[in-house]
């Protein structure tokens, strides 16, 4: 999302767009960022449970990937998975995952 | 109808213009000196003569948030509160600024605790002067009277939260002869409240308050400080108009025979009464005195002071307020508004009145003497024990 300038923001902090919630990525802040192994997972499904942000995607009952603009990078996905199929790799030094 | 005068306190002339301004909500709490004003208008409200909620809450925390509450939703606001109160709002009165609410509360001024003291100094809302806030200085029970229309007024045109100030006990327990304007009079110059944004309007739903992290908040601080180069231009807009009903001249800052003058003495609030006292006094007597009143002291309005002050040969600031570690606030702000002109004067500070330490003619007498001799030192105390009584 391009940020605004002080000029057209409005006063005070408000929002006058309700419901914009899901333009804001919440994922940013991260400093290091899950990477899963296809090859290797075994379906366990114990990062989708124990992921704090819903971050891992799961599809007919099976992961399928991991939505990077929410992840918050916190690392409990690789540290639970059974057979090491997700590590966690840093962030880019220009932000990107 | 039009001007009418009468005997009030300073206590009573504010709750007099909350009387006539009729605000949505009150919120406040009892403390001393204040509580005169919230007394009468819980009278008025007992005896239906507005239509204001009275919120009675369990302490100024809690007073503030209240307001911030029903001027987010859309309500005309006000409140009061002294010293140890106001220190207790502290977080809310961030909050009522940042947010832009048109709070107007009034700040019967008292020293800070501790040692605990319940009489006038300025160190309460002098603790406020960063916290984004407009404020407003009374002389007098008819300035009290005038800065809570003005501060109401003015509040709505800038979406900013006003405090007017008024010395405790000096100002707000002592009866004086004012003048008010008749309810008719105020209710057209206030005029209806129309909030752009406000939480009950249920056709254009707005979020308030939400989280603001590093990448909003600057901005919204660099809003705040554009804003505030708005309010003085709105204050003159607004004091012609009352100007005109009151058949007075207002000014950010009152002169007192600066014209000729080559001292002048510089204060905030009843003070100012007594320094122009004493300018007459020692007028009969040749002496090319004046004084400087400051009304509004934020937004400080450093372009009017440096018109009246430059070319002048010594200015004392009287502060009734300390800074720990460096120069009294009104001082500070006075030389820094005249750094840039070559024909500055010599700028001295003399703080007094610390915990309601009485200031005198006397006082003021020696000030002058010390400005026209030279005998000034950049900081000095006025009727602060240097020894021991014999
Ligand atoms: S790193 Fe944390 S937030 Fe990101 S996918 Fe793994 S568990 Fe979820
Ligand atoms: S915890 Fe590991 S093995 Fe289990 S589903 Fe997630 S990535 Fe696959």
């Amino acid at each position: 999302m391009k940020k605004k300038s002080w000029k057209s923001i409005p006063e005070g902090g408000i929002i006058t767009t309700p419901g914009n919630s899901l333009k804001f990525k919440t994922g940013d802040w991260k400093t290091h960022y899950p990477e899963w192994n296809k090859e290797k997972c075994i379906q366990c499904l114990r990062c989708h449970f124990l992921c704090p942000e819903g971050a891992i995607k799961v599809k007919n009952g099976k992961v399928v990937g991991i939505d990077l603009d929410y992840c918050k990078g916190c690392g409990i996905c690789a540290d639970e998975c059974p057979v090491k199929a997700i590590v966690m790799k840093k962030v880019g030094e220009n932000g990107s995952d | 109808m039009g001007v009418i005068k009468k005997a009030m306190t300073g206590a009573d002339a504010a709750a007099e213009a909350m009387r006539q301004i009729n605000p949505d909500v009150v919120a406040a709490y009892p403390i001393t000196p204040q509580t005169p004003i919230m007394h009468r208008f819980a009278q008025f409200v007992a005896e239906g003569k507005v239509k204001t909620e009275f919120v009675t809450v369990e302490s100024e925390h809690s007073a503030m948030s209240a307001c911030v509450g029903a001027a987010t939703a859309g309500g005309r606001v006000m409140t009061a509160t002294s010293a140890n109160g106001l220190a207790l709002m502290f977080e809310i009165v961030y909050i009522a600024a940042s947010n832009r609410l048109p709070i107007v509360m009034n700040v019967v001024n008292r020293a800070l605790s501790g040692p605990i003291n319940i009489h006038c100094d300025h160190s309460d809302s002098m603790a406020c002067r960063d916290s984004g806030w407009i404020q407003l200085y009374s002389e007098n029970a008819e300035e009290v009277y005038e800065n809570n229309l003005i501060a109401i007024k003015l509040a709505e045109r800038v979406n900013m939260p006003v405090m007017v100030c008024q010395d405790g006990f000096i100002t707000s327990h002592s009866v004086e002869s004012m003048r008010v304007l008749d309810d008719a009079s105020v209710r057209r110059f206030i005029g209806q409240y129309k909030p752009k944004h406000y939480l009950l309007d249920v056709e254009h739903p707005i979020t308030s308050g939400p989280f603001d992290f590093y990448d909003y908040y600057f901005e919204h601080k660099r809003q705040q400080i554009e804003a505030m180069t708005k309010v003085i231009p709105a204050f003159y807009e607004i004091v012609d108009e009352l100007g005109k009903l009151m058949g007075k001249h207002y000014e950010t800052v009152e002169e007192y025979y600066l014209a000729d003058a080559e001292f002048v003495v510089v204060s905030l609030n009843s003070t100012a009464g007594t320094v122009k006292h004493t300018v007459d006094e020692l007028r009969k007597q040749g002496k090319r005195v004046g004084a400087l009143k400051i009304r509004l002291f934020r937004p400080f309005p450093r372009e009017d002071i440096a018109k009246y002050l430059r070319g002048k040969k010594a200015v004392a600031v009287l502060d009734r307020a300390a800074t720990f570690g460096h120069v009294a606030p009104l001082y500070h702000e006075i030389r820094s508004a005249l750094y840039e002109f070559p024909d500055k004067p010599r700028v001295v500070s003399y703080i007094y009145g610390l915990g309601g330490r009485d200031v005198n003619l006397g006082h003021i007498t020696k000030v002058f003497n010390e400005l026209e001799s030279g005998t000034a030192q950049e900081e000095n105390y006025l009727g602060v024990r240097d020894e021991d009584e014999p």
